[in-house]
């Protein structure tokens, strides 16, 4: 069925997705609805855990039909089934909180085009067994899910002076309004960005450092 | 994994390409059909749950409700269950004793940033407007949303006043806006300093709203007195 | 079912509610195609064809599903409708003018994936637009990306000449630019009126 379910590559599948390959900030993948439902702590999170089902659930499916599924009509089979658990999850949503469904609005139904899990299901899952696709999936998920999230804070504290809808500044502060609008997101998205740039920077200039020291 | 792998470089049989697509498509849809059944109870609730909450925030002395449809001829029925697509409803709001308190009328029109959909509750034996409640808007946080939270903009909504005119067919003083403090009549909606085209788009909806339904409700009082 | 006038849809789609920089929609080929003007302007065409198609048959659709009662369909459907217009602009474009095919490379395919054209099909839907509606709308959505997509290559092609630090250069630099891009569009909110 699944390859061999070594522990060792499993969990690097995993962590992958957190930092090394994150979606969000190292693989720029999902944007729009990164950017669109950010705009408070609660949508970011709920956002990321429905992104995250969508991945999981459509990963396990085309790995588990990878032999099954010819390559002409791969593209196509895929959209179907991500097509399916958004569905499923826009209906689950409604069911549990239909409050949730308007602040999220038709971006759940856009979940379908976020090239994140096309481009895992293509990359991964069609090539992977099921351990190794599920892992990935949770792995990604995450990293979306986490990305998502350090966007939605970090605008809502800006934006509202508030966190989960919790207020957290002296009621004099005036909130930075920018932040919630759609400006706010493109700002924000291109600080983190800048932060893992740094970061990638000072690691590249260490290992060259090192290199140097070695000769 | 079911059906023999096919060999690399092969050509898939075209029965392949059918069987792959027509087993997924199938399978998709048996989900999709089962969550949708599954699901459906629980988010008719959820709506209804939410449709009374708003009925009974606009209309405070409502403790049931029931909605109503236009009818030809100008008249109204009770609508139970799912309404007819495309009718225009309205919800009639009835105190313990089965007594119509008012009727809950929605109402929607173009904001600042985009259409904004308000509830607004009317009290006939007061003539007037006496509940307001945002249902959906995009107006810019901050200042345009202030039409949800302002006090003083809410209190306008706690008696505007619509009455009729001799003819029963239009209102005798519609509803306009003034600039901030400037509120002299009852049927003025006082504004938002710097949240001016939110709360003019308000009264304007309120306006072509309360033209169109109230001269009719009127007419039809009778039709909303049973209740539930 | 609203009464908002036709040029009013399609100035809000275009200006006010500008699917890129108010919404969000078709990031993807906003940062990556917007680096050269000529391809920015194609892209533009070829996303408000293929968003004029899709409106109209999401509309069609829309009314099918209505009559069947079966609103869940209406996802797999769209993006079915979607994927094929594509396909079909893809040979067009291939026939046509091979260089413009292979100018646009990638990302013609991506258009499939363009979150802008099945956002555009749902918005639609949930505001109930009529047929003369939708086509206004589409074609308001399409000339605000492209006009969007426009500005950006300009903006750019510009910023080729000038001295960025490196940790920004790329995609952040990008997305700072349509972050200030965002906050001038909405100059035209009250535009619609």
């Amino acid at each position: 069925m699944s390859g061999p379910l070594a522990q060792t590559p499993t969990t690097d599948e995993f962590i992958k997705g957190l930092w090394r390959d994150n979606p969000v900030f190292v693989q720029v993948l999902g944007m729009c609805p990164a950017l669109a439902v950010s705009n408070t702590a609660r949508n970011a999170l709920a956002m990321g855990l429905a992104t995250s089902f969508v991945l999981l659930m459509s990963n396990a499916v085309v790995s588990s039909l990878r032999h099954f599924i010819p390559k002409q009509v791969r593209i196509a089979t895929y959209i179907l089934v991500i097509a399916t658990f958004v569905t499923v999850v826009d209906y689950a949503i409604q069911a549990v909180s239909l409050e949730l469904h308007k602040a999220l609005g038709a971006f759940i139904s856009l979940i379908v085009v976020n090239c994140l899990i096309l481009g895992r299901a293509e990359a991964f899952a069609s090539k992977n067994g099921l351990g190794r696709s599920t892992m990935d999936a949770l792995g990604m998920g995450l990293g979306f899910t986490v990305a998502l999230f350090a966007l939605g804070a970090v605008r809502e504290m800006l934006g509202s002076g508030t966190f989960f809808g919790f207020p957290l500044f002296h009621e004099n502060f005036q909130p930075w309004i920018v932040m919630i609008l759609p400006s706010g997101g493109f700002f924000t998205l291109a600080g983190w960005l800048l932060v893992f740039n740094v970061r990638a920077q000072r690691r590249e200039r260490a290992a060259a450092l090192d290199e140097e020291a070695l000769r | 994994m079911n059906g023999p792998p096919v060999a690399a470089g092969a050509p898939p049989s075209v029965w392949h390409m059918y069987r792959a697509m027509v087993g997924v498509g199938l399978g998709c849809a048996v989900l999709i059909v089962s969550v949708y059944q599954f699901t459906a109870p629980a988010i008719a609730r959820n709506r209804a749950e939410a449709l009374r909450a708003a009925i009974f925030h606009v209309l405070p002395d409502a403790r049931s409700s029931r909605s109503f449809r236009v009818a030809p001829g100008d008249r109204f029925e009770a609508v139970e269950g799912e309404a007819p697509a495309g009718s225009r409803l309205v919800h009639a709001g009835y105190d313990e004793g089965g007594r119509l308190v008012g009727l809950a009328v929605e109402a929607e029109g173009m904001g600042y940033q985009d259409v904004i959909r308000v509830l607004y509750g009317y009290a006939f034996e007061r003539d007037a407007v006496i509940g307001f409640q945002v249902l959906e808007s995009r107006e810019t946080p901050g200042l345009g949303d202030r039409i949800e939270t302002d006090p003083a903009f809410l209190a306008n909504f706690e008696h505007l006043d619509v009455s009729l005119d001799e003819t029963g067919a239009a209102p005798l003083h519609p509803v306009e806006s003034v600039k901030h403090g400037q509120k002299q009549h009852p049927w003025q909606v006082d504004g938002i300093t710097g949240a001016t085209i939110s709360s003019v788009a308000i009264a304007a909806i309120l306006r072509n709203s309360t033209a169109w339904w109230i001269p009719r409700i009127r007419r039809s009082l009778d039709d909303f007195r049973e209740a539930p | 079912m609203s009464d908002t006038p036709l040029w009013s849809i399609f100035v809000n789609a275009c200006l006010i509610n500008n699917f890129v920089l108010a919404y969000f929609l078709g990031l993807c080929p906003f940062l990556g195609v917007s680096g050269k003007l000529a391809t920015a302007t194609r892209m533009g065409g070829a996303v408000t064809f293929v968003m004029l198609v899709s409106s109209v048959c999401a509309f069609g659709i829309q009314q099918l599903l209505t009559a069947i009662d079966a609103p869940y369909l209406r996802l797999i459907s769209f993006i079915a409708v979607i994927a094929s217009t594509v396909q079909l602009v893809e040979m067009f474009i291939k026939k046509v003018s091979p260089a413009l095919f292979r100018a646009l490379g990638i990302f013609l395919p991506l258009i499939t994936t363009n979150c802008a054209i099945l956002g555009l099909a749902l918005f639609q839907t949930n505001k109930g637009y009529d047929f003369a509606q939708c086509l206004a709308y589409a074609l308001g959505a399409g000339a605000g990306f492209t006009l969007a997509l426009v500005l950006m290559a300009g903006l750019r092609e510009k910023l080729e000449l000038a001295e960025v630090p490196d940790v920004v250069q790329g995609t952040a630099l990008s997305l700072v630019l349509a972050g200030i891009l965002s906050i001038a569009f909405m100059g035209f909110a009250g535009l619609g009126g």
